[in-house]
């Protein structure tokens, strides 16, 4: 239990009508999407950079953790309040501050919702790519924290990529801000791209400078069915070795295309056993020519069919076998563990391969679609929790999908960070020298380990 | 007898929620508000919590889960597909029989529960002016039927008849030998308030030679019944409605009114009971008519050579059934009419059955968005298929200084055929 004392100093910072201790609200902002569950003590609703600083500076002085939060659309706990304390929820921080359509850079607040800012800048002919599947409900405080990726980051680049300025709140409480509207800056340290994926455990975001590119002119989409997992992704690299990015590459294996079939009605022939998504976007008299071009590569490959969209309604209708998966995942079991691991590119089927076997070898369904573009594979370990044994025998698998992805040069995650779901296996990728190098940034910068702790290392 | 499912029904609906978010992207309440309690991962949450036993419904999560319009438009939107609408109807059920109706929910219960009182208070309503009626005093019986919030801050009245639409039609107009024969289930909208929609309902069923049946008997379907947490009195409705729609043989029933198809379709449709047949039965005025061959029967006459703009709102009850495409079929079938689709006509208009009697600021900011995109669409003319909506747009219309009218579909078909 927080003292009444302290509801009161919060009272005083943001006003009593943006500070709860209901039940009901402390319920509300409990969990996220690991569906995990840890009830804090007080939720408040600042609206400044200024407010916050008071916050951290009293939190401080008072040894009360704090946890700052976005849309709680996360994968791994990184905004959960594992020890009580204070939740901060960025949601009144919603301001699309500018959009500077002569130097292309916009200045954001952390609660603005990704698709909201897209859609601002699209109506200036202006683009800002990163698009995590989350990105009609999270925002871009939580996407630079978590350094969101998406479909589109194998041509264009991850969050990080595209934030060149941040205004932050320290643990301490001093409002500092990195980098700047600038697109070059070598001065001090880049502290910047260190806040990026940070997961809110080095400072609260407040204020985000955004890099933009002009909108591509039109897109095109093709969905194209192999009757191997190798065809899908030696075509992967055939399309980049023949210098063509893709604006996505998006991949299903067999046994995510058996359980659309299963759950769906959308025709997808016996054949395939993978399916690649390829969109391109440039100028539009370009796109034909790349279209055919891809056709003429892969088609050696294995190509069971080939769809080209020729609208934007026949585009989405090719989009919507990709958009099924969870749904029809879901009627396959219950539940599932979503793993993000990123392995290089060449090494795709080989991976896939991989969680095959272990699918096999503990006997619980293991399905994989994903980035195929940047090698970045969402794993997912289907079960039942209500039947015993399954949950422990999902952590096992898990275990060696990770030992996998990291004998073969690769990464636990590529894209939903660490959190407290993947804390446990931290030492399996990072030596104790480097975790000891990172531990000391955390320690220099929060001596007490207030702000969301508990997050990314064990102790 | 009819029976609605129980909060506890709804456990592994309830469980099926995996926490995403995604519903954050959907949720107009939340788009006024931004907090999770008020959208529908943060009122499973509090209806889990309470079927954990784990709260109460103490003041907040009763507050929370009153903040909601029942759109179903996070249901739409989620990827497994978890129906927050009915599971917040539910919990308002519970918290009805643990803690009594509330204020309002009483007085919906009283009026849609009454038809003699709901005509006596149409009819009285149709006599006075709107300013009469603003000028009623405080203690008058008819701001206990009409509770009071519903007469605060400017709101555009409801456009009461003194002359209710089943009191003077037909009980059954003939057709053509060898067409269907349908029932007209005519819903407190038209019935009260908008008669001429009636009418215009009439003719584009006579144009096409369809005998229609109208049962004077038909009650509320009981939406904001649902809306209020009052079962029994949806219960009751169903079971009446049942009864006066089954007396004559009919192939069809037909709505103009989302709401009620709604009501008919899926309220009733997840009951117990004999109700739950009139579901398959039913059939959107809109649907059918394009299934009579309208669209090829519009074509035939000449295209004016004036149009009027006219741009089409989705109302919630049509669109999260997937009725999306024939009310602008027919629209844009309309000699008279020059079509234009406005940014976000799916969002709802932020009415909510008796949300916006209780929530009227919110209510207010989501209709103003609504206001707002139909003022850039540039259209003359709002058309929409539901007098709920009609009601709302029109008060959002006019708190944003707009000029544009809100009309039911049928009004503008009553125009363009002939006789």
């Amino acid at each position: 239990m927080i003292e009444a004392r302290i509801i009161r100093i919060l009272s005083d910072i943001v006003g009593k009508e943006n500070v709860t201790t209901q039940k009901a609200d402390l319920l509300c902002y409990s969990y996220d999407a690991t569906q995990l569950r840890f009830l804090p003590d007080v939720v408040v609703h600042p609206l400044t950079a200024e407010e916050i600083s008071l916050i951290m500076k009293m939190a401080n002085a008072e040894k009360i953790p704090v946890f700052p939060r976005g849309a709680g659309s996360g994968f791994t706990g990184g905004s959960l309040p594992v020890t009580g304390g204070i939740v901060l929820a960025t949601e009144r921080m919603n301001r699309i501050i500018e959009i500077d359509s002569e130097n292309l850079v916009a200045t954001v607040e952390p609660g603005v919702v990704t698709e909201q800012f897209q859609q601002a800048v699209e109506k200036l002919g202006l683009f800002y790519p990163p698009d995590p599947a989350s990105l009609k409900f999270s925002t871009l405080g939580g996407n630079v924290a978590e350094c969101a990726g998406g479909p589109r980051c194998v041509k264009y680049g991850v969050t990080k990529d595209f934030i060149i300025g941040l205004q932050i709140v320290t643990p301490q409480g001093d409002i500092i801000t990195t980098g700047g509207p600038t697109m070059k800056g070598v001065v001090g340290y880049d502290l910047t791209k260190l806040i990026c994926g940070s997961e809110g455990t080095l400072g609260i975001i407040t204020r985000i400078i955004i890099k933009l590119l002009p909108l591509p002119e039109a897109k095109q989409t093709m969905l194209v069915m192999f009757d191997s997992i190798d065809g899908a992704a030696q075509s992967v690299s055939a399309i980049i070795g023949n210098k063509i990015i893709p604006t996505t590459l998006e991949f299903m294996d067999g046994r995510t295309i058996d359980c659309v079939r299963q759950a769906t009605d959308l025709q997808v022939p016996e054949a395939a056993r993978a399916v690649l998504i390829i969109e391109v976007d440039g100028d539009r008299e370009f796109l034909e020519k790349q279209v055919q071009k891809i056709t003429d590569i892969i088609q050696p490959l294995g190509v069971v069919e080939t769809r080209v969209a020729k609208t934007p309604a026949e585009s989405e209708a090719l989009w919507q076998i990709r958009r099924s998966v969870s749904a029809s995942l879901r009627k396959v079991n219950p539940d599932k563990f979503n793993e993000d691991i990123c392995v290089p590119r060449s090494k795709v089927p080989e991976m896939i391969r991989k969680v095959d076997a272990i699918s096999e070898k503990y006997g619980i369904p293991i399905v994989n679609f994903g980035h195929a573009g940047d090698g970045n594979i969402h794993v997912n370990v289907m079960i039942d929790k209500k039947v015993p044994g399954e949950a422990e025998k999902a952590e096992k698998a898990i275990e060696e999908v990770f030992k996998g992805a990291l004998a073969l040069g690769g990464t636990m995650s590529g894209e939903h960070g660490v959190g407290i779901a993947k804390a446990p296996y931290i030492p399996l990728e990072i030596t104790e020298k480097a975790s000891d190098y990172m531990k000391a940034i955390k320690k220099a910068l929060d001596p007490n380990n207030i702000l969301n702790p508990g997050k990314i290392f064990l102790d | 007898m009819a029976k609605l499912k129980d909060l506890e029904d709804y456990r592994e609906e309830i469980e099926q929620c995996v926490k995403c978010g995604a519903c954050r992207a959907h949720c107009p309440v939340f788009s006024a508000e931004r907090r999770e309690g008020r959208v529908a991962r943060g009122k499973i949450a509090l209806s889990q919590a309470v079927l954990e036993g784990e709260i109460d419904f103490e003041a907040k999560v009763m507050e929370d889960l009153s903040q909601c319009l029942l759109c179903g438009s996070c249901c739409a939107g989620c990827p497994n597909k978890v129906p927050t609408e009915e599971i917040v109807a539910a919990a308002r059920r519970r918290i009805a029989e643990e803690k009594g109706l509330s204020t309002f929910g009483k007085g919906v219960a009283a009026v849609i529960g009454r038809p003699k009182l709901m005509n006596a208070l149409a009819k009285t309503g149709g006599k006075l002016s709107s300013l009469l009626f603003k000028k009623l005093p405080d203690n008058s019986g008819l701001r206990l039927r009409f509770p009071a919030p519903y007469l605060e801050s400017g709101r555009t009245l409801p456009p009461f008849t003194d002359k209710p639409f089943r009191e003077n039609c037909p009980d059954r107009i003939e057709g053509e030998p060898g067409k269907p024969t349908i029932a007209f289930f005519t819903g407190c909208g038209i019935n009260y308030m908008y008669p001429a929609v009636g009418e215009a309902f009439l003719k584009a069923l006579k144009f096409l030679g369809i005998t229609v049946v109208i049962p004077k008997d038909q009650v509320c379907c009981g939406l904001p019944a649902v809306s209020a947490g009052a079962g029994k009195t949806v219960e009751a409705l169903a079971d009446q409605n049942y009864a006066a729609l089954t007396r004559e043989p009919v192939d069809y029933i037909l709505t103009a009114c989302a709401s009620c198809n709604a009501g008919l379709v899926k309220v009733y449709g997840d009951m117990e009971g004999e109700c739950s047949a009139l579901g398959p039965k039913t059939r959107d005025i809109f649907v059918f008519l394009l299934e009579q061959g309208l669209a090829e029967r519009l074509a035939e006459l000449p295209r004016a050579a004036e149009r009027t703009t006219v741009t089409y709102h989705d109302p919630c009850h049509l669109r999260t059934q997937g009725i999306t495409q024939e009310p602008r079929d027919v629209l844009k079938a309309l000699p008279q009419v020059e079509y234009v689709e406005m940014e976000n006509a799916g969002s709802c208009c932020g009415l909510g059955g008796t949300y916006s009697v209780y929530h009227y600021d919110n209510s207010k900011k989501i209709g103003a968005k609504k206001a707002g995109n139909i003022e850039s669409s540039g259209a003359e003319l709002v058309a929409t298929d539901c007098p709920g909506c009609i009601m709302q747009l029109q008060d959002s219309i006019n708190h944003a200084g707009g000029k544009q009218r809100a009309v039911h579909i049928l009004e503008l078909l009553n125009e363009a055929l002939p006789g």
